[in-house]
């Protein structure tokens, strides 16, 4: 059997954040991004989807170990991020503005190291129920 | 009885934290909810009115009119909020979901018409925590 699975673990985290770009004035910010840009900041329960692709192993018909995997996206991902402001106490938002674009692409680069090179890596972030982004995209 | 149901959300941030306590008891007792910059969830706010359907419309009440009522004088609020600094009946109260449910029934309810009964709130903090208020008073 050589044919290619995906395969998906789902983990979340809460975190507070703002959408602000230091560059603009506040009427700039206020006007791009309206009420993400309070000063207060405000929050979101995030979840992942992390895919990984590959050909089953043949002895033990995993693609990847689902508990290795979702023990990773804890590690590197929930660990950081979870019950944190991103703005402030994060090294990848310090100074990138949180936008869930480029949140699903920190947490992609955050894992693709762990993974192994022969499986191919997709992440979907959702920021609200309505709202989710993906990275990278199939074929761009 | 018939009992309706509106739902609604609002993404707020907010922290646990006692300012009578030192940081090491919050932090034993709210983990970390306690961490001092915030975090945040997405909120899904129920609210049930209950009683008898109009003969005239069969409604027990126009839905889009609560929905509008909810939107002015809750989640306007408290969407994009910060829950500790930002709203002005959680101030000088713990930003629990439990605090939280009971003062949105007291901000929403005088709103409501006359003939219109509230009957529960139920509010989730995440996908696996939710609390509900059905208006009785601590005894």
């Amino acid at each position: 059997m050589s044919e290619k699975v995906s395969v998906f673990r789902k983990e979340h985290f809460n975190a507070a954040h703002r959408l602000f770009n230091p560059a603009w004035t506040d009427e700039r910010n206020q006007q791009v991004f309206g009420k993400c840009a309070l000063p207060n900041y405000h929050g979101h329960n995030y979840e992942m989807e992390v895919k990984v692709t590959g050909v089953p192993d043949q002895e033990t018909g995993y693609v990847i170990d689902m508990k290795s995997l979702s023990d990773l996206i804890k590690k590197e991902i929930v660990q950081r991020f979870d019950h944190k402001n991103l703005n402030l106490d994060t090294e990848e938002f310090k100074h990138v503005n949180p936008t869930a674009e480029n949140i699903v692409i920190a947490i992609y680069r955050l894992l693709r190291p762990h993974i192994d090179n022969r499986f191919d890596l997709q992440v979907r972030l959702y920021e609200t129920p309505r709202n989710f982004v993906e990275y990278p995209v199939e074929g761009g | 009885m018939v009992y309706l149901t509106r739902m609604e959300h609002f993404n707020a941030a907010h922290k646990l934290y006692n300012p009578a306590w030192s940081k090491e008891e919050n932090d034993e007792v709210f983990g970390k909810c306690a961490n001092e910059n915030w975090h945040g969830h997405n909120y899904d706010l129920y609210v049930t009115i209950k009683g008898n359907p109009d003969k005239d419309t069969g409604f027990l009440f126009d839905v889009k009119k609560l929905s509008l009522i909810i939107k002015q004088y809750v989640i306007e609020k408290l969407d994009h909020k910060n829950l500790n600094l930002d709203v002005d009946f959680m101030k000088e109260k713990m930003c629990s979901s439990e605090n939280l449910v009971v003062g949105i029934w007291k901000e929403l309810q005088p709103h409501l018409p006359r003939n219109v009964q509230l009957h529960c709130i139920k509010l989730y903090e995440t996908p696996r925590i939710c609390v509900e208020y059905f208006g009785e008073e601590e005894r």
